[in-house]
């Protein structure tokens, strides 16, 4: 069998960078993006700076990957930014870029994504939401609701794909120590891990965990789909 | 001028070309008599919104193959009868080029 193409947003560190690590080791060939460049190398990865939100260099990567693979397999769409504000002291240049990397970057990701998937009709899609959305969490109105957003897009980008043999899934991770918590105080860490059935910070094993049961092939029959990790 | 016309031939060449593999792909029958004013979709196109979001972005793919332009077909008349681009073989070629023409200048 062929190593899988597996494209992974905001690879430079965190989550981003434990997947393309991840994916590499088993095998895949993977394609990775941020808007900075990286100081580091993996075999069988090749990097792309890329503003997720960025059309015109969104639509540039793809037509590498298109002439370099014909094909792709899989998209995580991983990159994201959160901001922890009181709506009151919100600045509308922060909703503008939290909307624009979460919420116009996966759709700009899975829009040009599927279009690749569909000459194979195949293709699986991860998107990225959080616990915040079920939790409804007081503090980050703009990022809870950019990933509402992300978990609408999934469920109707679901149906929309579904013909082209593509599914589209989303996972809803709990707090993991990484940068995007670190300015959060850790009262309210802890007063969000309480609300989880099983109440500890989440792994990025956990989080591979679940965007593996979706990436399989046997998965062709789960799309539209969401996972909350911890139990909530 | 003479280019442009030249570049609008090719573009209802790629889209006929495109027609023909869509319609095996997706097991549609395309008459053999297909002029520039074929109606792409509604009662009396050649496609259903999936065969013709597929011709749109087999489109696009080939106008970076062919002419190294990425341009983007989305339009947000897509499905509007009436003013859609993509109306017709002749309306998506037009609206094919002005992208290109605005992308070359």
């Amino acid at each position: 069998m062929e190593a899988p193409i597996t494209l992974i947003t905001g690879t430079r560190k965190g989550i981003g960078y434990f997947l393309a690590q991840y994916y590499s080791k088993a095998g895949h060939i993977v394609i990775g993006c941020s808007r900075h460049t990286i100081d580091w190398e993996l075999p069988h990865y090749e990097h792309y700076q890329v503003d997720v939100a960025n059309e015109e260099q969104v639509k540039l990567l793809f037509s590498s990957i298109r002439k370099k693979y014909q094909r792709l397999d899989n998209l995580i769409n991983n990159a994201g930014i959160a901001s922890m504000n009181h709506a009151l002291v919100t600045p509308i240049s922060t909703v503008e870029k939290v909307l624009n990397t979460n919420v116009i970057g996966t759709f700009l990701f899975c829009r040009e994504g599927a279009k690749l998937m569909k000459k194979n009709h195949y293709g699986r899609i991860v998107n990225f939401t959080t616990i915040a959305v079920p939790l409804k969490l007081a503090g980050e109105a703009i990022y809870v609701a950019s990933k509402a957003a992300v978990l609408s897009l999934t469920e109707v980008l679901a149906k929309e794909f579904a013909d082209l043999g593509i599914t589209v899934n989303a996972v809803g991770p709990v707090p993991i120590e990484t940068d995007l918590i670190r300015a959060v105080p850790p009262a309210k860490i802890q007063a969000l891990l309480n609300q989880q059935a099983i109440k500890r910070f989440g792994t990025f094993e956990d989080v591979a965990n679940v965007i593996d049961f979706f990436l399989r092939p046997e998965s062709n029959f789960i799309t539209g789909q969401h996972l909350y990790l911890g139990g909530v | 001028m003479i280019e442009s016309t030249a570049q609008t031939e090719k573009l209802i060449d790629l889209i006929l070309q495109n027609i023909e593999e869509i319609g095996e792909e997706q097991q549609i029958e395309i008459p053999a008599n297909l002029s520039t004013d074929t109606a792409l979709f509604g009662k009396h196109g050649l496609f259903d919104s999936l065969g013709l979001v597929s011709l749109v972005v087999a489109l696009e793919q080939r106008i970076e193959d062919e002419f190294e332009l990425s341009i983007s077909l989305a339009d947000e008349r897509a499905m509007s009868q009436k003013n859609s681009p993509y109306r017709t073989i002749e309306s998506l070629a037009n609206y094919a080029h002005s992208l290109m023409l605005e992308k070359q200048n």
